[in-house]
Order: structure tokens, then sequence, then C-alpha cells
């Protein structure tokens, strides 16, 4: 027993030597990178679970700026490498570890949930890795001061205070809120409730589910009983698609209102025409008419054979972010200090309008009204109605 | 200032909503109080049941072919999965049971990725059964009252054949003492496997049932699953009756609590759990075979 004992201990000190050596070979080539060199960029994204069509969505568009620059930026290969985030905040910090200190990779994108995002922010800031954050809106993302974040979604404090402001003006002075009860939900609410009281709107009752209720009945019941003229909520995904299903069920007529992500391309499918007439606010549109929203579209669709989303958007401008600031340094990815300064220096060419970065980083942008309707070939989508211009975050 | 119209529209609600839980729940409760195995892929044919379902609602055109079918589909499947992997461990400790179950729960859920994606889908209502009526003031959709009356059917329709009829004390006995009930010249694995198929058969008409209220997506498997446990844990391991029962307290507590305590709307499911367990360890009700 004990000769094998040392037998054992022996053999695997020998092992983890190897091991060792093998690794630190591996981190010494990896090091010199420079011209010619692949760039390589790191995507934090959740590929199952629930989420999982927003990682694709984000990636497919990433990839498709990068075929149309002939995968190739600045003279370098592009490689994009992707690790599941799973929406759970301790995989995604995981994930993006093995990114940095494995793959030795230039750059990280993704993050759809803002739990994955605070985690990814306080591992990149020490080694200043510019992180482009593709999705999550939690506000404190972009406010704490970190130079090399950013990000190309919008904050929740976007997405739900201008509906405030624009609902009064609309003359809708008394809603009922109802958010899922989590830090997002939390965040959109108290962005919202700031806007419309800021106004001169009242709340005339608040009711926060918690995630993944299955049963909406007796929040709806007080909804009802409340019989206010607006509601505004916060639910996204499976919540969304049961929330607004259930409101229908239960024949609540007060008008339904909140961020675009309770009637969104992903949920929209599921929600078929109990959807119909919600409004909502968004920094994108399917529906925009500019150039850039076109040409994106068509080619999406030509690529991918689906209808692009919001999230597509964003994984388009976060790779736009990256290749142009590439680009604009000479494909020097080293100086991270400099390729920091190229992208807070790129002028956005985005679908969703116009574009550019606070000295927060996070977008300045027009935030869209939109209207789920019933278009003249039968499908359900959002058409958008109105425009507020240039929204930025208050950065505090 | 608690309406009278108030209270009825929640515990109408409840009782839905807790019938509802009965249907998820009674296909777990049945395999495991006749067959003694735990069945911890009982999510998993409950998801693949509204799947199919909003598949085959397309396909038929008719909620009720569609609802026929589906049963239909997911019971063969179920047959299969009896006769290849689950026979030949009856004989064997609960874990190892639990072991195969639990895989067989992953694989599927990981195939109904692979076929249906991730994306929620959602089941249409038939025209009759969409909207809502007022009973005496209370608001409740049609549809929860359809899901209701299905409960209670169901629930008197297995208290009698197992309580009341030949088929049921055969299966009793058989549960009680597998080789003398063979010996009485009974085809026992003939009636295990129509056990395990009838469970499954409604897992499947559950999740067809559930699929316009909850939605169908990759992991619901799992969300039912553990609440299926639960209602199974806490009415007493494998009483149907107890199933039943608890169900109804769990969906009515619930409508009340979200409605009048909103704060604890998260934990109310698992404090009723921690009470009975405490309170009564073997459950509401005792399992009065085996």
């Amino acid at each position: 027993m004990g000769v094998e004992g040392i037998g054992r201990g022996f053999f695997l000190r020998v092992l983890l030597v190897g091991v060792l050596g093998l690794l630190v070979a591996g981190c010494a080539g990896a090091g010199e990178s420079g011209e010619g060199e692949p760039v390589r960029i790191g995507v934090i994204l959740p590929y199952s679970g629930v989420y999982a069509q927003l990682g694709e969505d984000i990636t497919d568009a990433m990839e498709l700026y990068f075929e149309r620059e002939g995968n190739e930026i600045a003279g370098r290969p592009v490689e994009l490498i992707t690790e599941d985030t799973e929406a759970d905040p301790q995989v995604g910090v995981q994930a993006a570890r093995t990114l940095i200190e494995r793959e030795q990779v230039d750059v990280l994108a993704g993050a759809v949930s803002t739990a994955v995002a605070y985690g990814v922010i306080d591992i990149t800031r020490r080694d200043n890795i510019p992180f482009v954050i593709a999705n999550a809106t939690g506000n404190d993302a972009t406010r704490q001061g970190a130079r090399n974040v950013f990000r190309v979604s919008a904050s929740s404090w976007q997405v739900s205070y201008p509906m405030g402001e624009y609902l009064v003006e609309q003359g809708v002075d008394e809603i009922f809120l109802s958010s899922a009860d989590y830090a997002a939900g939390q965040e959109m609410s108290s962005g919202f409730r700031e806007g419309f009281l800021e106004a001169g709107g009242t709340i005339v009752g608040e009711v926060h589910p918690p995630l993944e209720t299955s049963d909406y009945s007796s929040y709806l019941t007080r909804i009802r009983q409340a019989d206010p003229p607006g509601v505004f909520s916060f639910y996204a995904g499976s919540d969304a698609v049961r929330f607004v299903q259930q409101y229908r069920e239960f024949g609540i007529e007060a008008q339904l209102y909140g961020p675009g992500y309770i009637v969104d391309e992903d949920t929209l499918p599921a929600q078929g025409e109990a959807a119909i007439g919600v409004r909502t606010i968004l920094h994108y549109s399917p529906d925009l008419d500019n150039p850039e929203n076109q040409e994106f579209k068509a080619a999406y669709e030509e690529a991918y054979d689906r209808d692009p989303t919001v999230y597509a958007v964003q994984g388009w401008d976060a790779a736009w972010l990256i290749g142009e600031a590439i680009k604009a340094t000479d494909g020097n990815t080293e100086d991270r200090d400099a390729l920091i300064e190229a992208m807070e220096n790129v002028e956005f060419r985005s679908p969703r309008g116009p574009m550019e970065l606070d000295e927060n980083h996070n977008p300045i942008q027009n935030i869209y009204v939109r209207e789920v309707r019933q278009l003249d070939d039968g499908t359900i989508d959002n058409v958008m109605i109105d425009t507020i211009e240039r929204v930025q975050d208050p950065g505090e | 200032m608690i309406s009278f119209e108030a209270l009825l529209t929640h515990l109408l609600n409840g009782l839905a909503y807790g019938l509802l839980l009965f249907l998820l729940a009674a296909g777990l409760s049945l395999i495991f109080g006749m067959m003694d195995v735990i069945n911890l892929s009982h999510g998993s044919f409950f998801m693949i049941g509204g799947f199919i379902g909003i598949g085959l609602v397309g396909v038929l055109e008719s909620f009720w072919l569609a609802l026929l079918a589906t049963v239909l589909i997911v019971a063969l499947l179920g047959l299969v999965v009896e006769v290849a992997l689950l026979r030949p461990l009856y004989y064997r400790s609960h874990l190892d049971q639990i072991l195969l179950t639990f895989g067989l729960a992953l694989i599927l859920e990981d195939g109904a990725e692979w076929i249906w994606g991730t994306r929620i889908q959602s089941l249409r209502v038939p025209e009759a059964l969409t909207g809502s009526v007022e009973i005496f003031g209370a608001v409740v959709p049609v549809y929860r009252l359809a899901v209701l009356a299905a409960g209670v059917l169901l629930g008197a329709a297995l208290w009698y054949v197992l309580e009341r009829t030949r088929l049921g004390s055969i299966i009793r006995a058989g549960v009680a003492d597998r080789e003398m009930t063979a010996a009485l010249g009974f085809n026992i694995p003939v009636i295990f496997a129509g056990v395990f198929v009838f469970g499954v058969a409604l897992a499947a008409f559950a999740g067809f049932m559930a699929a316009p209220i909850l939605g169908v997506y990759p992991g619901l498997d799992f969300q039912v699953l553990i609440l299926a446990l639960i209602i199974v844990v806490i009415g007493g391991l494998g009483s149907l009756t107890g199933a039943f029962w608890v169900s109804l307290l769990i969906g009515v507590t619930q409508s009340f609590g979200q409605a009048y305590f909103p704060a604890a709307a998260a934990f109310i499911l698992y404090l009723i759990m921690a009470a009975v367990l405490l309170l009564r360890p073997e459950g509401l009700f005792k399992r009065r075979y085996a």
C-alpha cells in the first residue's frame, strides 16, 4: 500500500510538471501575435438554455460582418472563439477567464445577461482587455467608469425612462406597474417610474411576480381590479410569452406598454395574436427605413434565411466596433490603450439609425415607439409609430 | 377592502391552477404508487407532449384530434422505454431506476432542443375555449375552466378504476405481492407495462393541456418534474388521492398568497412542503398499498 502510494505520488508529480510545461510552451507561442497573426475575438454568449436563440442571433450577425470584410481586418485573419455562458454568471465568468488566459483573445464581446456582464467587467478591467457588451442592459455596466467596457445595446434606463415622459405627453397619466422581480425588472421599473413621475404621471398600483412564474392569474386579477388605463411591464423570454398570453386570456382591456423585450421578435411567434396592440420602446424597429437597415436585413436574410432581431443588430454593431477600431490601429491589438482609443472614435453605420458612444461608452441613440400589428401579409410584427431622438443615459 | 368577487376569482383561479398541477403530477404519482418506480423522465414526456401537440394541431387543424394523436404517440414512446430500458430494472434498487430515468430525461431534453429548437412555443386554444366568463362577478378564462373540468374528471375516473374495478384490484394486488399475483395467473409484465404506458400518456395529456397556459420549451421538463415531485412528496409518496388534494391545496394557497402576500410568492410552495415534512414526514396521505 505504502510503496504503491509513493509510486502514484511520483507519477502524478511527473504528470503535473509535464502538463505545466505544455501550458507554458502554449502561452509563449500565443504571445507572439503581430502582423499576419489572426485577430482573436472571444465571444461569450448563451448557446444553450432559454437564451440560446439570442446568442445565435448575435453570433450570426458578427460572422456576417467579418465575412463581408473577407474574414480579414487590416491584413490579419479574424478568428471568433465562442464560449457558452448558459446565462449562468458563474459559467459566464469561467468562460471569459478561459478565453483570456488560455485563448489569449485580443477582445471580448457578448454577455446576454447583466450578471455575466458584471462578472466579466471585473476580470477584464484589471488587464484592460476591451469588452464589448452586446446585450446586457444593467445600468451600472457603463456607469462605473471602466475604460475598457463598451456597450452596443442600451442601458435599462434608456429603454424605460423615455416611455414615462412619452406616455404623459400622449395623455396617459395613470399607469399600473408590473415587472418580473429581479435585477433587470427592477431597473426597468424604476427607470419608468422616474420618468413617469417627473412628467406628472401617477402610479396607481404595482405588482412584481417572481421570475419564472407559471400562473399570473392572481396578479392579473389585481390589475383588473385596479382598472388602470395602462399597464407598464417588463418580462423577457418565456415569462413574456406567459404574461402577455394570460393578460389577454383574462380579457384585461388596459393598454399594455413596456420595453421592447416583452414583444420581441423572439417571443412574437409564440404570443401570436395576444401581442397585437402592445406598445413598446426599443433602440431598434425592424421596419426602419434607413439604407443601413435595408442593406443589413437583406444580407442577414440571405445568409441565414430569417429576419434579423434587435440582438442581431447588436451583434453587427459589436463586430463593427471591433473591426473598424482594428482597422484604425492598422491591425495593432497589442497596445490596448490605443485600441480602446480607436474604439472610442469609431463611427457607426448601424441599422438602428444614428448611434454614437457617450463618454461612458454607452450609445446615444434614437428610441423607437413601436406597436405590434398584423401586417398585410398576415405576419405579426412591430411597427414603428414614433421616434424619441438622441436618448443618452444620465451616467449616474 | 377585499371584495367577494376578488375572493371568488382567486378561489376559482387557484382551483384551476391546482387541477393543472394535479394533471401534471398524476402520471408520476400513479407510476410511483403502482409500480414503485420513480420516473424522473416524467417532465420530459410532459414537454414532448406539448411539442408534438403544437406540431399536430398545425397539421391536423383540430385541437381534439391532435390531443388524441399526441397522447397515443407519446404512449407508444413510453411503451418502448418500458420494454427496452425499464423492465430489466424492476428488481433493482431505486437508485438504478433514478439513474436510468434521469439519464433518459437529459437525453430527451437535448433531443427536444435538437428537433424543436430552444425558442418557446405556444399552443392556440380552439375558438370555443377562448376569452373569459364571469361567474358571480369573478372573471375566469374559459380555458382554465376546461382544465378544471379535465382535472376533476380524470381524478374521478382514476379513483373509480383503481378502487372499484377488477382491473384496479389486480393492479393493487400486483403491487402488494408480485410473485403471488403472478402465481394466481395474472400476467404481471403486461400489467406493469400498461401502468407505465398509462402514466406516460397522462404526462403527455397534461403537457398538451398545459401548453396554452405555460408554453413549451426545453427546460420546462425539469420545472415540471420538480413541481410534480413536490406534490407527490407532500401528498404522501405514491398516493393518488394525496396528490389530488395537495394539488388543490397548493393551487389555492398560491393564488391567495400571490394576491395578498406577493413578497412571499416565490417560496409559498416550499413553505408548504417544509411544514408538511416537519409535521407529517410521511406526507398528508399515506400510501395504502405496497
